[in-house]
């Protein structure tokens, strides 16, 4: 049977970092890149003695996500203790939630190849990272470095839902949009605060009987995700085809050779003994609080973008640009709110803003110049005081110097000269010198128009009113 | 005042002259010092002792003392731990190989409390590994002994903390009790052990055996010295999640209330075959001291009480082998030199680390916890544990406490035990149900047998109702001297 006749299934289990300051079950700081093993304190290092003391904000923020992605938040959810050894485990149990986690049954849209699918999410829980281990690859010793020990994550997993790499992507950039969006995650996907398994399995067409699956670990890009799961599927059917049975395993992508390699199977795999958290009681979420985070779920990606086709009149490959970062978005509507060409807006937005973001570093929240002065610097092209490409000139000076866009064209010179008798005294030169060219364009060869209102626009240093220079010229030549 | 006759001082009774400054903290701690030295090395209670901490607290003590500016009740009290208190800076082992060198970076809680109360600490006292045991037997480094017969256990797992108190070595001390541990060994040295409700005392610093289950309470001569040192512990803690958020009553001003009025159940089911005799006459001739004293006994049943042993042993292994993971060679402790890779690592350092008694229970409770057994086993017991809370909630509705014996039989000898593991686990039947159903429980003298063998009435009380168990205990101790009766060492 060709490879098209069976139909793969795939559901991802997600990882995300919360953007809580602190841990999830002590006061230590989660930022990321601090000397190893500083971010920590007898809670995370798993002293003897201690005890977990549940971060509220992460509460709040499984609650913000469990909103934004329509689950049922659990009035009462349980911690669970994960037990396995490992050294980069300080207390030998993770503790995470189980079989009553806070949010159950949501569902998240995607759009493949323009068709929308909603996949259905089974549940999201809350749970402590591990730290890190760092071995010596010339078998030496092995480092533990548990500063991200104890960093809050969220563990969202979907149903089997989806049918390709294709969509297991946009699913993961879909979720990635929307948890950045919420503010709790930074959506980094190769610094591991956005972490993907993946359950892969095929089956037959035609057929109701699901294949066995297996578990992918160690895809740290989107693009590794894609190139595992395509990679799993057709090795999973050339097993089937080839008479064999798919073993349930974990299996890590190995980036180095492009191919998923058995990390252990069923027989090895842990018995994590879970049970209830003796040292936290059971988490009760009020209605209250439900209700109090509801209020900070802003308006997700996908509604961002409808909007701003409609109420903007943008075309989709713009408004796909304005709404890919919240910061962005929001910083346009600020501007829009003093300025209402929107369309030639967004395209000083995806043209010039984000290409000097890109040459010159920065970002949307560090802009050291005001949407009334991005709008004031559209108006003065609009009214004929500069030109475009002087625009663009005061435009890289504001974003340098948060200097008024008026300030800098009259300290530089710039404003647009419309005085019609200097122009045409200056056209008249232009085409006593190039009498050939008048009689080309004279005899039909129009082109030459172009090269005498360059040759005007260079005796006027650039600032002669364009508008204005080819009405005359047009005038005189005719 | 004679060494001997500051020895015999009561807990409270040193306050007292402490602060009328007839005596001074550096002089009763170095009192204890002497005695320590002088006793200790028949009795064995202390794995480490501290003198120059304790002196150093000592004259911090004397000099608040002196500027009018003492700390409390019992500032300059020197007093000892049990060693499962993180102590910052003290080695701190929970009578383990494992933790052998281990130095706190931090002080637990209670041990915190302690210090800003002013009690000078006089050291670490010895313990059933992990507080796993009762008898102090389990102890990796040596057992202890019994003040009223050296042949015999002081009982455990606190039983280190339970002798020192009992030959005078401090004037109290703290201990842990997960199934008995502070009680039990109170009845087998004559001393009177408290195991408040849990989450009235912070668990924070505290070497988890059973979190579930563990309680920290003091163990001193008297009923007031206990509730003196109560008053300490009784506070919320932010980092203990379980710890209660319910203020503390004044216990002290409370205890004189008698019990005229009390209904106090005894039940049935705490009177087994087997069980001493002599225990039990003790036991029943308190009960009608209670009725004399205007209380009335009422048979109570707590039918459940036969699945108390069996469910114990399914929980508390089960948090222990979860709890004991972090013992592993990694961060802290003890660490197998010779191995060559991470199991190894892992294999050698808890072989050698661990005594056979934790081995067991890692075991018991990896296996209850285990894939296609967690429901026959963990979640079972789980569901027998509330039975037993229910069961304790339908005879409160009758009786403001319930009165039974705390230990079935008086203190047994050294190794007698030893080789048989369910018999020491039985030795708890009549504690560990206290400790499922979350219930205060105290255990004071009651008697002693004609070989001279001290026994203990346990005392059973509501949650947080702390206030009357120590009430009724006092009651008692007021109309009997077997409290002030001395060891013959």
């Amino acid at each position: 049977m060709p490879a098209s006749d069976y139909q793969p299934v795939i559901g991802l289990e997600v990882h995300a970092q919360l953007l809580t300051r602190s841990k999830i079950f002590c006061g230590c700081s989660t930022e990321f890149g601090a000397p190893p093993n500083h971010n920590t304190c007898p809670v995370c290092l798993g002293m003897p003695g201690v005890l977990p003391v549940l971060n509220r904000r992460v509460v709040e923020f499984a609650i913000r996500a469990g909103l934004a992605l329509g689950c049922t938040i659990r009035k009462t959810s349980i911690w669970s203790r994960k037990n396995y050894f490992y050294p980069d485990l300080p207390k030998g149990y993770q503790i995470t939630q189980y079989d009553q986690p806070i949010c159950e049954g949501g569902k998240l849209a995607i759009e493949v190849r323009g068709e929308e699918r909603e996949i259905r999410i089974r549940r999201i829980h809350m749970e402590e990272d591990a730290g890190k281990s760092v071995h010596d690859p010339s078998g030496g010793d092995s480092l533990v470095d548990l500063n991200r020990a104890g960093v809050p994550l969220l563990e969202i997993v979907s149903e089997p839902d989806l049918r390709s790499s294709e969509e297991a992507g946009e699913y993961l950039k879909a979720l990635r949009d929307v948890l950045v969006y919420l503010g709790i995650n930074d959506g980094n996907m190769e610094e591991g605060s956005f972490r993907c398994d993946a359950n892969v399995s095929v089956m037959r067409k035609g057929t109701a009987e699901l294949g066995q699956r297996t578990e992918l670990k160690n895809m740290n890009s989107f693009r590794f995700v894609r190139q595992a799961i395509d990679y799993e599927i057709a090795r999973q059917v050339e097993v089937i085809e080839s008479g064999g049975k798919v073993v349930q395993e974990t299996r890590l992508w190995d980036t180095q050779r492009n191919e998923t390699r058995a990390m252990r199977s069923k027989e090895d795999a842990h018995d994590y003994r879970y049970f209830p958290e003796p040292d936290l009681p059971p988490l009760h979420v009020s209605d209250q609080l439900i209700d109090s985070v509801s209020h900070t779920v802003p308006e997700l990606p996908r509604a961002k973008v409808r909007r701003f086709q409609s109420q903007y009149g943008l075309p989709p490959y713009e408004v796909k640009i304005l709404c890919a970062e919240r910061p962005l978005a929001d910083y346009f509507e600020a501007c829009a709110q003093h300025y209402r060409d929107y369309p030639k807006l967004a395209h000083w937005f995806v043209g010039e803003l984000l290409r000097l973001l890109k040459e010159e570093g920065g970002s949307v929240s560090t802009l050291r110049f005001t949407p009334v002065q991005f709008a004031s610097l559209l108006g003065l092209i609009d009214n004929g005081e500069i030109s475009a490409s002087s625009a663009k000139e005061v435009f890289a000076e504001m974003f340098r110097t948060g200097k008024d866009p008026s300030a800098i064209v009259s300290e530089r010179g710039l404003a647009q000269v419309s005085d019609s008798a200097l122009i045409e005294s200056l056209v008249n030169e232009v085409l006593a010198k190039n009498a050939e060219e008048v009689e080309k364009y004279r005899s039909g060869r129009k082109q030459v128009f172009g090269f005498l209102v360059g040759q005007v626009m260079k005796a006027m240093k650039g600032k002669g009113n364009p508008a204005l220079v080819n009405e005359l010229l047009r005038k005189k030549l005719e | 005042m004679s060494a001997s006759e500051l020895s015999e001082l009561t807990l409270l009774e040193l306050a007292s002259k402490l602060g009328k400054r007839e005596l001074s903290s550096v002089e009763a701690t170095s009192a204890c010092l002497a005695r320590t030295e002088e006793v200790d090395p028949k009795i064995k209670a202390f794995l480490r002792v501290d003198a120059r901490g304790a002196l150093a607290a000592a004259e911090a003590s004397d000099s608040r003392r002196k500027r009018n500016a003492s700390a409390g009740l019992l500032d300059g009290v020197p007093i000892g731990l049990k060693d499962i208190f993180l102590t910052e800076g003290l080695e701190t082992t929970c009578g383990s190989r494992i933790l052998e060198g281990f130095v706190p970076p931090y002080d637990a809680t209670v041990v915190k409390l302690l210090k800003e109360a002013g009690l000078p600490i006089l050291g670490k006292l010895n313990q059933d590994e992990f507080a796993m045991g009762s008898s102090t037997e389990g102890s990796a480094f040596f057992p202890s002994r019994n003040p009223w017969d050296l042949e015999r256990t002081p009982g455990g797992s606190s039983g280190g903390s339970a002798a020192a108190v009992a030959a005078r070595e401090v004037f109290g001390a703290l201990g842990t009790d997960t199934g008995g541990s502070i009680r039990q060994p109170a009845a087998l040295t004559n001393t009177v052990g408290l195991k408040p409700t849990y989450g009235r005392v912070s668990r924070f610093g505290v070497i988890a055996f059973a979190s579930s289950l563990d309680q920290v309470g003091p163990i001193a001569r008297t009923v007031g010295d206990a509730t003196a040192l109560l008053q300490i512990l009784a506070v919320h803690d932010p980092r203990d999640s379980t710890s209660a958020r319910l203020p503390a009553p004044d216990y002290l001003r409370e205890l004189e209330g008698g019990v005229a009025g009390m209904k106090l159940g005894v039940p049935r089911e705490y009177f087994v075959e087997g069980m001493d005799p002599e225990v039990e006459k003790a036991v029943r001739a308190a009960a009608q001291a209670f009725e004399k004293l205007g209380a009335t006994i009422v048979d109570v049943s707590l039918p459940h009480t036969k699945y108390a042993l069996a469910t114990y042993y399914l929980i508390a292994p089960a948090e222990a082998s979860s709890n004991l993971a972090r013992y592993d060679g990694v961060r802290y402790g003890l660490r197998a030199k010779s191995a060559k890779s991470l199991r190894e690592m892992y294999f050698q350092t808890r072989a050698a680390g661990f005594g056979p008694e934790v081995k067991r229970r890692i075991m018991l409770g990896t296996y209850a916890l285990s894939a296609g057994y967690y429901d026959a086993y963990y979640l079972k017991a789980q569901k027998v544990r509330t039975l037993i809370r229910q069961d304790f909630t339908a005879a409160f509705e009758k009786v403001d406490a319930i009165l039974s014996p705390t230990s079935p039989t008086p203190a047994f000898k050294l190794g007698e035990k030893l080789d048989d593991p369910l018999a020491m686990y039985l030795v708890d039947v009549f504690t560990l149900p206290c400790n499922l159903a979350g219930l205060p429980g105290m255990s004071l003298p009651c008697g002693f047998t004609r070989a001279g063998l001290p026994i203990g009435l346990q005392i059973l009380g509501k949650h947080f109702d702390e206030a009357r168990v120590l009430r009724i205990g006092r009651a008692f101790e007021r109309e009997h001297d077997f409290h002030r009766r001395r060891p013959p060492l």
